[in-house]
């Protein structure tokens, strides 16, 4: 047999070229995100202290000798916003998500809320800030921390429908069969062992969504707004992380833009943490952002 | 034997009442989209009446005389997350490329998983890093040389934050499809002599495309509704530039600055903007939707 060698150092160079490329582009993309996580990370410990949980936001102050101040009020703000929103998304989340895996089946109605379900997942967040100021900032003539956390609560209910279905799913049909032949009601057959078996995977998908909540800006812009002060009444602007961020770095006050970088800071690594935690949790479980 | 049957009854009313129940929040989660799209068409409402399509081709956004056009925002949006996908879908693809064939097996896993953590970083991380470190950067050293513009903010800047944004998620998903190529098909190629870069383009890419391009078009969907990235270093100004280096703005930004000191007609168009964006979104979110049913059917 005859082979023609040109042919084959072409085929050889054309992948060679191809496989740089690829190698090029993932220096390219990974050399962008290490800058980030650089920047992120120095400026971060760089502003970190403990001053960060124990004082509130500092007045704006350009000079050297500024009054020490921390994040406290947004940081309370923020863990107080992001739990209501948890609150009242996850059981809406576990319900659905039941509803789709348990009884759903094949149906044109639990294929279309799956479909629905999937779009909410990726829709603009800042949609769903104007839609719930439609509702309810509006009636009520005042920002709140409830149209916060009511904002939120929309962006975890898809997460969590999402992957109470997928590890739903994952639970044998024998265990069901074994409860069925028992005979168990339906009811207390999903809550007392289908639930019960599908426990880390459902907590495991209220951390992915508090892992996406908890650094959206967009959808508390126009709820929660902000707060300057220390606030627990839920039923007034309150202060939170992204919004001090925003409002801070978008100013001119270097004491203020330090703080934003040291609660991006901190933001970023509650994300990580928590994202860590849901795939340590959930194992081989995929994780829901996708598709 | 009678309180059997009372028993029995009784848990199948409890069993009804929970099914209900269940069926009652996926129908919430069903109509939620539906119910967002009509409230948000009845707040723009005085602004449909008032500009019905004409909306879409006036530029003018003229808050004094009230007047107000939607076409500087939506060529922002636009152009914006093109200039991201442009940049981002090549890198993406040689990520993948690299995680599914070139990678050594041992960093393999460790480096998937630090794309897909990298996926999860807040936006408002990549808006600040935009305004405080690559846009002076890009400015003084890109585009101040090449005579474009000395302030480093506008769609171009823009445009490469949600590139850097939307790598992370774009790569995932693709390797995530390149993966469900069964390896008989690739190992089949390989013994009849094949490259890595043929069996790549020839087996590889042809049996995940529509998976690959349903994960693109999800990354646009990502970038198209995208706020704090794009609002940090889009310029905030209104005007259509064919200079992309030059200050515009987005549908989001838009939103963003003014709403909270907006009202009468001009809350209303941009409510206008906020259906339209939705419009957009649904559109494409959709379509990608479909595409990755479609790949994985052939699983």
């Amino acid at each position: 047999m005859k082979t023609d060698p040109s042919r084959y150092r072409r085929r050889r160079t054309k992948n060679a070229l191809f496989l740089a490329l690829s190698w090029l582009a993932t220096g390219f993309g990974l050399i962008f995100l290490a800058m980030i996580m650089w920047t992120l990370f120095s400026k971060g410990i760089d502003n970190f202290s403990l001053d960060l949980f124990t004082r509130d936001l500092p007045a704006p102050c350009g000079g050297e000798n500024c009054p020490p101040g921390g994040v406290r009020n947004a940081i309370v703000g923020s863990l107080l916003i992001t739990f209501f929103g948890l609150l009242i998304g996850t059981p809406v989340g576990i319900l659905c998500g039941i509803y789709l895996a348990e009884f759903g089946g094949d149906s044109l109605f639990a294929r279309a809320t799956r479909f629905m379900n999937d779009i909410l997942l990726s829709a603009p967040s800042i949609i769903i800030g104007v839609f719930v100021w439609s509702i309810v900032v509006k009636r009520q003539q005042h920002y709140s921390g409830w149209a916060g956390a009511l904002a939120l609560s929309l962006l975890v209910i898809p997460v969590v429908v999402r992957t109470t279905e997928n590890i739903l799913i994952l639970i044998p049909n024998r265990l069901r069969e074994a409860a069925y032949a028992l005979g168990t009601p339906k009811w207390k057959l999903t809550l007392n062992v289908t639930l019960r078996a599908a426990k880390v995977g459902v907590i495991t998908g209220v951390l992915l969504a508090f892992a996406r909540i908890s650094g959206e800006t967009a959808p508390l812009l126009f709820t929660a707004l902000d707060n300057l002060f220390f606030s627990t009444d839920m039923n007034r602007d309150m202060a939170n992380l992204p919004n001090m961020i925003y409002n801070s770095a978008m100013g001119a006050h270097k004491n203020l833009i330090d703080l934003a970088w040291a609660a991006a800071f901190l933001i970023t690594l509650t994300v990580l943490l928590a994202n860590i935690l849901a795939r340590f949790l959930g194992g081989s479980a995929k994780t829901s952002r996708k598709s | 034997m009678d309180s059997i049957h009372r028993k029995i009854a009784q848990h199948r009313r409890i069993d009804w009442c929970f099914v209900t129940l269940t069926r009652f929040f996926a129908f919430l989660v069903l109509i939620s989209l539906i119910g967002i799209t009509i409230t948000l068409i009845l707040q723009a409402f005085p602004a449909i009446k008032t500009y019905g399509l004409r909306f879409f081709l006036t530029a003018d956004w003229d808050v004094h005389n009230d007047r107000y056009g939607a076409l500087a925002a939506i060529f922002g949006t636009v152009v914006t997350s093109l200039i991201a996908i442009v940049i981002a879908v090549p890198v993406s693809f040689g990520i993948a490329i690299f995680l599914t064939e070139l990678c050594p097996a041992r960093l393999r896993h460790p480096i998937s998983i630090a794309v897909e953590l990298l996926a999860g970083i807040p936006s408002i991380v990549y808006g600040m890093w935009g305004l405080f470190i690559f846009a002076p950067l890009f400015a003084e050293y890109v585009l101040r040389p090449l005579n474009l513009s000395v302030i480093g903010f506008g769609y171009l800047s823009a445009g490469i934050i949600l590139a850097i944004m939307i790598i992370p998620f774009i790569a995932s998903v693709m390797r995530d499809v390149c993966e469900t190529v069964p390896k008989m098909l690739r190992e089949s190629a390989y013994g009849l002599g094949c490259t890595r870069w043929e069996v790549l383009r020839k087996v590889v890419f042809p049996y995940a495309a529509s998976g690959i391009v349903g994960g693109i078009i999800l990354g646009l969907g990502r970038a198209l509704g995208e706020t704090m990235a794009v609002t940090f270093v889009i310029g905030n100004s209104w005007a259509i530039n064919w200079d992309l280096s030059r200050p515009g703005q987005s549908i989001t930004s838009a939103l963003a600055n003014e709403f909270n000191e907006a009202d009468g007609l001009q809350m209303a168009s941009l409510m206008y903007l906020a259906v339209i964006l939705m419009i957009i979104s649904l559109t494409v979110l959709s379509l990608s939707k479909v595409l990755l049913i479609r790949s994985r059917k052939f699983k």
